[in-house]
């Protein structure tokens, strides 16, 4: 499914090459270097391998699937059909038509489903790559959608009173300590300048440090090879939280997604991302 | 101060509507998770501890519910029975550096790590240690008295003995660790042979 240009190639080396060099140039002298994966970063330049699964993502937009054999170019992403540029920085978002606040990935799965006919119980099945695979087309289509958004502010719609709640629920349940370890996001995520093992933690209840994990986010993982959305990272987060699965465009998803994008508002969109 | 209103906004709904706010809530978050593995929705529903500590750190009072729950905590604090607190360093050195167990992907057959580098340091010669916790880097100069011996397993068994909502997880009240898994770390930790205890530069004179 992805092309393997010859470019390519020579990128997906350099990422291969450069943990390896970059650990004895850099990592070794300077573990307590806060910056040090800043700097692994700026190395990086503008040579994220994510930019394939953007064109791979904009290819899907507007291929003709499902029994209604349609594209998704038709879809309303909340500012008029077919609009893309800077429809990922307002999101979550509520929808009229379905009278619920959607995050990106569930509009596009309910575009998938009104627009060319697709199952949703099909569309969902996998809606995330496992280790190893080449990357699902909802994974490309939220990697394009918020590189169409790259440099526009993050500016959550909050108006409709559902919108409020989400935000009201999100708050409650980053704060929601349960399971066997007592885990909840905030345990992790409500102090700055902390880190597990050496991964450092963002502060998402500061609004510097929201807006620049939420804005980064879809990112490449190199530890994966991957490029993984922000519904990935909320499931994965859960996880090791202990807790159970969280469920693909459920309230809590969403929720967070919501508290998140509210309090990172005003800030950049940055996605896609190039992370561990 | 956007954050801090709505905070406050959110302290005053809670107040007026306690019993709506968490049927609302504890609805809302099973429908969002499904069973995977070991890790079952069973597990998102609070206990007095969790459901009191489930608050931004600021607003987590010293109040008299506080106090009520800090003593039921201590007092359901199992010891040793043999009496004997320490075990083997090396092992609860494996056990401090193991992040496995209890997550919906791992194996239940398989021993449970304490995972204790993912927020202290220990070992001076494991530089990926955590920051969420403090340095417990020489922790052994603390000594071995019975009163430091019970402190640190009240403080492994269940850190909301003496610290209510800790971020800490309650190691021996929730199971994660066995008792002699127990043993082993405050052997790690205790021990003078122990690599936590070992310096190159000379004793800590932090303590």
């Amino acid at each position: 499914m992805r092309r393997q240009s010859d470019n390519a190639i020579t990128l997906y080396h350099l990422v291969m090459m450069m943990p390896r060099w970059c650990l004895l140039l850099m990592v070794v002298p300077a573990w307590a270097d806060e910056g040090i994966f800043d700097q692994y970063r700026d190395l990086m330049g503008d040579d994220n391998p994510a930019i394939f699964v953007i064109e791979e993502g904009e290819e899907f937009w507007a291929q003709v699937q499902g029994p209604s054999a349609a594209t998704l170019e038709a879809c309303d992403l909340g500012l008029g059909a077919g609009i893309t540029r800077g429809a990922y920085a307002q999101f979550p978002r509520y929808f009229a038509d379905t009278d619920r606040v959607m995050d990106i990935e569930t509009r596009l799965i309910h575009c998938m489903e009104t627009l060319q006919g697709r199952d949703r119980t099909v569309t969902t099945a996998k809606p995330y790559s496992l280790r190893g695979d080449f990357g699902t087309e909802l994974e490309a289509l939220v990697t394009w959608l918020a590189a169409e958004s790259e440099g526009v502010v993050i500016a959550p719609e909050q108006a409709h009173p559902k919108e409020r709640a989400m935000y009201a629920m999100g708050e409650e349940i980053f704060f929601y300590r349960a399971g066997p370890h007592d885990f909840s996001c905030a345990t992790c995520h409500e102090q700055s300048n902390k880190r597990i093992r050496l991964q450092q933690l963002p502060n998402l209840t500061e609004h510097t440090e929201v807006a620049e994990a939420y804005g980064s986010w879809p990112a490449y993982r190199m530890s994966q090879g991957l490029v993984r959305t922000m519904g990935w990272r909320l499931q994965d987060c859960f996880r090791q939280q202990r807790w159970p699965r969280l469920i693909f465009g459920s309230e809590v998803s969403i929720a967070l997604q919501t508290y998140m994008a509210v309090n990172a508002a005003g800030g950049v969109m940055t996605a896609p991302g190039l992370k561990r | 101060m956007k954050a801090t209103l709505r905070r406050m906004g959110l302290v005053v709904w809670i107040v007026v509507a306690p019993v709506a706010m968490s049927e609302d809530l504890a609805s809302l978050i099973a429908a969002s998770f499904s069973d995977k593995g070991q890790a079952t929705l069973q597990r998102l529903e609070q206990d007095p501890v969790q459901q009191h500590c489930s608050r931004p750190r600021d607003q987590t009072a010293n109040d008299e519910i506080a106090i009520t729950l800090r003593q039921q905590r201590l007092d359901a604090v199992v010891f040793p029975e043999d009496g004997d607190f320490l075990g083997d360093w090396q092992r609860g050195a494996a056990v401090a550096a193991s992040g496995r167990g209890l997550q919906s992907n791992d194996d239940p057959s398989i021993a449970n790590g304490g995972n204790c580098y993912a927020c202290h340091q220990l070992a001076p010669t494991e530089v990926a240690y955590g920051t969420l916790g403090p340095s417990l880097t020489q922790y052994g100069l603390r000594g071995q008295s019975d009163a430091m011996l019970r402190y640190t397993w009240t403080k492994l068994w269940d850190t909301h003995a003496f610290n209510l909502c800790s971020h800490m997880p309650r190691f021996g009240a929730q199971k994660i660790l066995t008792e002699q898994q127990l043993k082993d770390v405050m052997a790690f930790l205790l021990d003078p042979n122990s690599s936590v205890n070992q310096s190159t530069e000379g004793p800590s004179s932090s303590y």
